[in-house]
């Protein structure tokens, strides 16, 4: 690898002061420091020695932790694609299928996202920070196969200038920067990311009679307002695609339309196992987020007026995104609640609001985008409160 | 009432390196110093003696304007060579070339009976005027005790977590005698207790075997759990405009024996240690000596770093640089000043981390000895990783929060969260296992300057 430091030590007087590109050197840094661990050392008073763990490598596990919902997400949108076009297809196809849509996706992601954060990081002079290696695969694994790349460029800018960049930058955000790429979209695009129809790839094929694109928490809502069980209509849905689309193991697998990442429980389940293992997410959002939806299931089952409220309550584990949600969204610690009690408190009240907003709210039939936003935002005030239980327990040490 | 603590949080570093039980003879060092930057607190400076002048061991060389009653001694007798000043005509060392014999000031003498009947007022007199007073480290802040204070405890710890600390029932071998004394004066000077930590299910080193008149608090867990700032959290802790002062066993042997022998001893053993020592074991020496003779020949490679305390709250000094006023080691690491392709990336099992995050696989063994350098491993971020710290400080403070309220400057929050309780090597495993690498134990300090000053 001497070449390599040998070029970088060329190109470097280019980016020193007085050199030509004196205000991209911490582009030049950045990317130094990509292909070599630097040679900083510690200094001269304080810790001698330091923790071989750096933000790389933290953020980096999480992108490995999303890999497997990328390639299922993949696969699944080549599924989706046959699917729907009633052709038979070996795996190979579709996984070819599913790349020519999602790629393209992941790449405009995140070559539009650095592109933004390095303009930034030259313009104020910081150094290019870490965090969007796990934004920029967060941002295409929650969008829709069908989106336009445009669309995907635009929420993207709006979400690192408007969520992370006005704040200062990485570690300074208030909502998380991916939810706030789809959230985007929603609400200024509402026809493209929302409706039948652009769940599934269509490319140049057009979908076999009675096909219905619809996602199964539509379907889901839908029964309720209808008054047919929740799990008849789910059974019934689709057909003509074949038995069993939105079975509960189906949707548990994750062989059903959606955005590219997040139709796979196992997938997330298995990110998650990852970044609990190795200690990168907290565990505590993970657990009690799955409680609460799993609570409030519960508690809509008590009161329920529609068959909707009445659907066991492990189908919202399975549907639309909240398992995803839960592991790579509500688990990112800039914007999560930062006190380990508020973890617990914060996890509880995003599995809450999804169902709540699920189950009773006509217009978004997905609840965990706005849900873990939401908490987002009153993760300050569920600290706030846990900060100062500590500080009134010194206080009243003092006053004993 | 003697107390039991176990806690769960914390880190131990394990490193290779230990010393051997042994007394190595190493050459005595010819050259001591003193550093006014150790004594925290110091403000202003003044040097007594001029370059020539020749000093006895306990012979005072340097006072804090401030706090005019404490002297700072010299450690052994010899002539001063060097009065060291940097810029603005800073005062960095008081360099002293040792005699072969050494020499000391007589004080007044104490029997172990007459201690008991001594007044506050002799000892504080005398514990200035012989030059151990530094040795009393006010809480909070960290810094010298103020003589006119009255302290509602005294602290001791009885063992270093520290990463290869040096263990106190070697070092301090035949010493009973000057640490009970030491209890008996430390006893006149505060109307509390004198608390003593000791390790939970460890043998008692015999040094704290017998010693009557101190509170024995028994702890257990991992780094950070020998600081004397956890013990005080656990059974006594500091409230706005209280007092504590702390002393390490070696502070209350050199107070033993000021008054039973009345002489200003600085004599210590020092623990040698560090995966490039050639020869990691105990060596006799004093305050303040030059290292050399500890490091000339004693190194595997030249490529190293000397520090002067342990690896989490030393100080680097050079192979020929002095021992600081309280470091009862010095450690010998590898320097890091190397890059290495994707070095962030590459699974190791060689690289020391607290961390379990892909690739760094030290969690799976923690009884290995770890050979670590002084890379830095990365570049200093802003706070992004949450609950971490939580995990390595066994205090009930929100260090992520602390932290912030200092970077933001902002005082009730300094006081509410907790910096009253805290100093720098409380806050040392943090700075170790934080993944954005701040510096935070300049930050603590930082704030403790801005609430002592303001």
């Amino acid at each position: 690898m001497k070449f390599l430091q040998n070029l970088f030590d060329n190109l470097k007087p280019n980016f020193e002061k007085g050199g030509k590109w004196e205000k991209f050197h911490t582009l030049y840094e950045g990317h130094r420091t990509i292909a070599f661990a630097p040679d900083l050392t510690t200094g001269p008073r304080g810790a001698q020695i330091k923790d071989a763990v750096d933000l790389k490598r933290v953020m980096i596990t999480v992108v490995i932790a999303m890999v497997p919902a990328l390639l299922f997400g993949i696969l699944n949108v080549g599924h989706q694609h046959f699917l729907m076009s009633g052709e038979e297809a070996t795996w190979l196809d579709k996984a070819v299928i599913g790349a020519i849509s999602v790629l393209p996706i992941l790449i405009v992601s995140y070559a539009v996202g650095l592109g933004t954060e390095f303009t930034f990081c030259v313009i104020r002079n910081h150094p290019i920070s870490e965090g969007y290696l796990v934004t920029g695969m967060l941002i295409a694994l929650v969008m829709p196969p069908a989106i336009p790349l445009w669309q995907v460029a635009l929420a993207t800018i709006f979400a690192v200038v408007i969520g992370k960049e006005v704040f200062g930058g990485t570690g300074m955000n208030i909502l998380n920067v991916a939810m706030t790429a789809r959230a985007f979209l929603y609400f200024a695009y509402p026809a493209q990311i929302s409706g039948d129809q652009v769940w599934t790839y269509m490319g140049d094929k057009t979908p076999v009679d009675g096909f219905s694109g619809a996602t199964a928490l539509a379907v889901a809502y839908n029964a309720g307002v209808e008054g047919q069980p929740v799990s008849q209509a789910l059974a019934e849905h689709n057909t003509v695609l074949g038995d069993g689309l939105f079975s509960f193991s189906n949707l548990f697998m994750g062989w059903i339309p959606g955005s590219i990442g997040e139709t796979s429980t196992l997938m997330a389940l298995l990110g998650a196992a990852i970044l609990i293992g190795t200690g990168v997410a907290s565990w505590k959002i993970i657990v009690s987020g799955f409680a609460g939806a799993y609570i409030m299931g519960l508690v809509m089952n008590i009161f329920a007026v529609n068959e909707y409220m009445a659907m066991s309550p492990e189908y919202h584990w399975v549907m639309g995104g909240l398992a995803f949600g839960i592991v790579f969204m509500a688990t990112d610690p800039v914007s999560a609640a930062q006190t380990e009690t508020g973890k617990w408190i914060y996890g509880l009240l995003i599995g809450f609001l999804t169902v709540i907003i699920r189950v009773t709210n006509p217009a978004y039939p997905e609840g965990i985008m706005l849900a873990v936003l939401f908490m987002n935002v009153f993760a300050p005030l569920i600290d706030y409160y846990v900060v100062k239980a500590n500080k009134n327990r010194r206080l009243q040490r003092a006053t004993v | 009432m003697s107390k039991t603590i176990k806690l769960k949080k914390g880190f131990d570093i394990k490193l290779a390196g230990k010393a051997e039980k042994q007394l190595v003879d190493f050459k005595r060092a010819k050259t001591f110093a003193i550093k006014p930057a150790d004594f925290m607190g110091m403000q202003r400076p003044k040097v007594t003696v001029n370059e020539g002048d020749s000093v006895k061991a306990g012979t005072p060389i340097l006072f804090d304007k401030a706090m005019e009653s404490v002297q700072y001694v010299a450690p052994v007798s010899g002539e001063i060579v060097e009065i060291k000043r940097g810029e603005k005509r800073k005062l960095l060392e008081i360099k002293i070339l040792a005699d072969a014999e050494i020499t000391y000031e007589s004080f007044e003498k104490f029997t172990e009976s007459s201690l008991k009947t001594l007044t506050k007022e002799t000892a504080v007199a005398l514990l200035c005027k012989g030059g151990v007073w530094p040795q009393l480290i006010q809480r909070p802040f960290g810094i010298v005790a103020n003589p006119q204070d009255s302290p509602k405890a005294i602290f001791i710890s009885g063992f270093d977590t520290n990463p290869l600390s040096p263990d106190y029932a070697f070092t301090l071998k035949g010493e009973e005698k000057y640490f009970q004394a030491g209890v008996l004066v430390l006893q006149k000077l505060t109307s509390g207790k004198v608390h003593l930590g000791l390790e939970l299910d460890a043998e008692i080193a015999p040094v704290f075997a017998n010693v009557q008149g101190v509170q024995v608090n028994k702890f257990s867990g991992q780094h950070p759990v020998g600081n004397v700032g956890i013990h005080i959290h656990h059974i006594d802790p500091i409230n706005k405009g209280e007092i504590i002062w702390t002393i390490s066993p070696f502070g209350v042997v050199q107070i033993g024996k000021l008054f039973i022998e009345g002489r200003y001893d600085a004599s210590k053993i020092v623990a040698v240690t560090g995966s490039e020592a050639k020869n990691a074991a105990y060596a006799k020496t004093f305050i303040g000596a030059c290292v050399d003779t500890l490091v000339n020949g004693n190194i595997k490679n030249d490529h190293i770093r000397v520090v002067s305390g342990n690896v989490l709250t030393g100080e680097k000094i050079a192979p020929d640089g002095y021992l600081g006023y309280y470091a009862n080691q010095i450690t010998l690491i590898p320097e890091g000043d190397y890059e290495e392709f994707l070095g962030w990336l590459k699974p190791s099992s060689t690289k020391l981390s607290f961390h379990k995050a892909l690739g760094l696989l030290s969690f799976l063994n923690r009884s290995k000895e770890y050979v670590v350098d002084t890379n830095a491993h990365g570049e200093e971020r802003p706070f992004v990783v949450t609950g971490a710290f939580e995990k390595v400080l066994p205090m009930d403070i929100l260090p992520t929060y602390l932290f912030k309220a200092i970077v933001s400057e902002d005082f009730d929050e300094m006081e509410e969260l907790g910096l009253y309780e805290v100093i720098e090597e409380d806050v040392a495993i943090c700075e170790f296992i934080d993944p954005s690498k701040n510096e935070l134990q300049k930050l603590v300090r930082n704030g403790i300057e801005l609430l002592m000053y303001s």
